[in-house]
């Protein structure tokens, strides 16, 4: 250990603004940056989600679509 | 049938394959920058010129190392999409990009911190940091074009052929920059390099430097699951992995 | 396809190029008009005295350069995309890079070679010492080649979005570096008395390597864009 108490540790000799701002910067800036592609992949989720409604939807309408193509065959037969 | 398979496989099998690094990956990377940067912090001796404020060092040179690093990782992953039209390799540098302009502003902002109590001012048009700052603006440009245009493929295409444009910039621009600093010198150009370092010192930003490796690694890591599983969408695999039970219109 | 042809063809393209441009003689001239109206603005920005401006004319002059490099980059491609020529361009029996290196040195003669002729009215206008005028003129001769072939690979790549205009500088400016750094050095060294030999030899090596280089990357681009 380079130090003997707290104070000398966020004092670092007189440097301890410039130290902790650099290492408080740089852990915030991967951190956003972690936090970024979490968000990503929530939002990514969400998107999905909608994909599955529409492909339900595609689903639905071509269903429909398929029994009342078959229903007027039959009423012509 | 394997012509047809192969490209739909590909996206799927790369993004499982990055699922079970992942984890190692940033384990390591959380262990390993930990252990430097406390160790750096608190145990590593101070420096007999610079002080404590040497103590940037375990994230500053990390940080451009790795920025550098990982421009060349882009330009290569641009190489392998234009040449082979791997489209994981275009997603790559929608990976790579972010990460490298965040490691480049970090090296940025901890350069120009780390110099106020060493030069006496907050920006000093210093080699390295200079072409810090240019390679920051290589990145940017690059993002910028990646995601300027209304089709994913072409801007991705775009985006490959100007990071290979910059990475032949790269050493010129790098060379130029040195030499252009050492035109206009004053006395501060050793203050970052050393010599020498003693153990004690060295074996801490040793590891950082590796910690730093895998922080890197994982990071392009998550934004790559991340960019197949936005190209890959539509498909049923990746529905299912965000928790979506795709329906495909099979009945 | 042998060589004849496709010289016959960049022969041809490059006369069309020439015609075109000369008739729409504003898109050559306004360029040129930019970098003397920012030429004249500097010595009412700082002051007119000989000491401040003969010290930044090398790099006011060759930043206007730069600038008006970007701002007659539309030109390059702009109007053979809208109406498809280049599409024909591609589809053409020769090799897509030796036609790029017609668009660029055409280009070139109508951007960078007045742009020399004009210096030496620059460099009065700033107060630029004599004895650096031929230096000066001697960089921007060597020098704007290369910035003609790197706005064609900045001009490629961005000639289907349209509003290409504030991303193109993000892109190409960054790379326009190291020649603003040799160009202001060679003429430096002249005034301080010393030889600008080394730079210019080095600024000119960097021509060739991006004369080289530029037009494969410019084909590449444009093979994206029209895709």
């Amino acid at each position: 250990m380079a130090f003997n108490s707290w104070q000398e540790i966020i004092w670092m000799d007189g440097y301890g603004f410039y130290v902790w701002l650099s290492f408080g910067v740089s852990i915030l800036a991967v951190g956003l940056l972690v936090v970024h592609g979490l968000l990503t992949r929530k939002t990514l989720a969400r998107m999905a989600v909608q994909e599955q409604q529409r492909q339900q939807r595609l689903a639905r309408r071509k269903q429909q679509e398929r029994s009342r193509s078959k229903s007027t065959n039959d009423s012509t037969s | 049938m394997w012509k047809w398979l192969h490209p739909y496989a590909k996206g799927e099998a790369t993004f499982r394959l990055l699922g079970a690094w992942l984890p190692w990956l940033s384990g390591l990377a959380l262990i390993l920058v930990s252990v430097g940067l406390v160790w750096g912090l608190f145990y590593a001796p101070p420096d007999y010129q610079q002080g404590d404020s040497y103590r940037i060092i375990f994230i500053h040179v990390p940080a451009a190392m790795f920025s550098m690093g990982a421009y060349t990782g882009m330009a290569i992953a641009a190489l392998i999409a234009l040449v082979w039209q791997i489209r994981t390799a275009e997603w790559a540098i929608a990976a790579i990009a972010p990460v490298g302009a965040v490691l480049t502003f970090v090296a940025l902002f901890t350069g120009a911190v780390w110099g106020k109590p060493m030069w006496g001012t907050w920006w000093e048009w210093d080699a390295r940091l200079t072409s810090e700052l240019i390679l920051l603006f290589l990145y940017i440009g690059v993002l910028a074009l990646y995601y300027a245009f209304n089709d994913a493929r072409t801007g991705a295409k775009a985006a490959a052929i100007l990071s290979l444009v910059g990475v032949v910039n790269v050493p010129i621009i790098h060379f130029s920059v040195y030499w252009w600093n050492s035109l206009h010198q004053g006395a501060t150009i050793t203050k970052f390099s050393k010599p020498s370092m003693p153990p004690e010192m060295l074996i801490p930003l040793l590891i950082s430097i590796a910690g730093f490796l895998f922080l890197t690694a994982a990071l392009i890591t998550q934004r790559l699951r991340n960019e197949i599983l936005k190209q890959e969408l539509h498909r049923p695999w990746a529905m299912q992995q965000l928790g979506v039970e795709a329906n495909n219109g099979v009945q | 396809m042998n060589n004849a042809s496709t010289w016959r063809i960049l022969k041809t393209l490059m006369r069309r190029d020439l015609a075109v441009a000369l008739r729409r003689r504003s898109d050559v001239i306004n360029p040129l008009l930019f970098v003397l109206i920012v030429v004249t603005l500097f010595p009412l920005a700082v002051g007119p005295g000989p000491d401040i401006l003969g010290r930044i004319a090398t790099g006011v002059i060759w930043v206007a350069a730069l600038l008006s490099a970007l701002l007659g980059s539309e030109r390059l491609f702009r109007d053979d995309f809208l109406d498809g020529s280049l599409e024909q361009m591609v589809l053409l029996p020769a090799p897509l890079p030796a036609l790029a290196l017609g668009k660029i040195v055409v280009h070139w003669l109508l951007s960078g070679l007045p742009l020399v002729i004009l210096a030496p009215l620059c460099a009065l206008l700033l107060k630029l010492p004599f004895e650096a005028w031929g230096t000066l003129m001697l960089t921007l001769l060597v020098g704007t080649p290369m910035l003609s072939a790197m706005t064609a690979v900045g001009a490629a790549l961005t000639v289907s979005l349209g509003r290409g205009g504030a991303l193109l500088s993000l892109l190409l400016l960054p790379l326009f570096i190291p020649l603003l750094i040799f160009a202001a050095a060679a003429v430096e060294s002249t005034l301080v008395g010393t030889s600008a030999y080394g730079q210019v030899v080095l600024l000119a090596g960097l021509m060739l390597l991006t004369l080289t280089l530029a037009p494969l990357a410019v084909a590449a681009a444009i093979r994206v864009s029209v895709n």
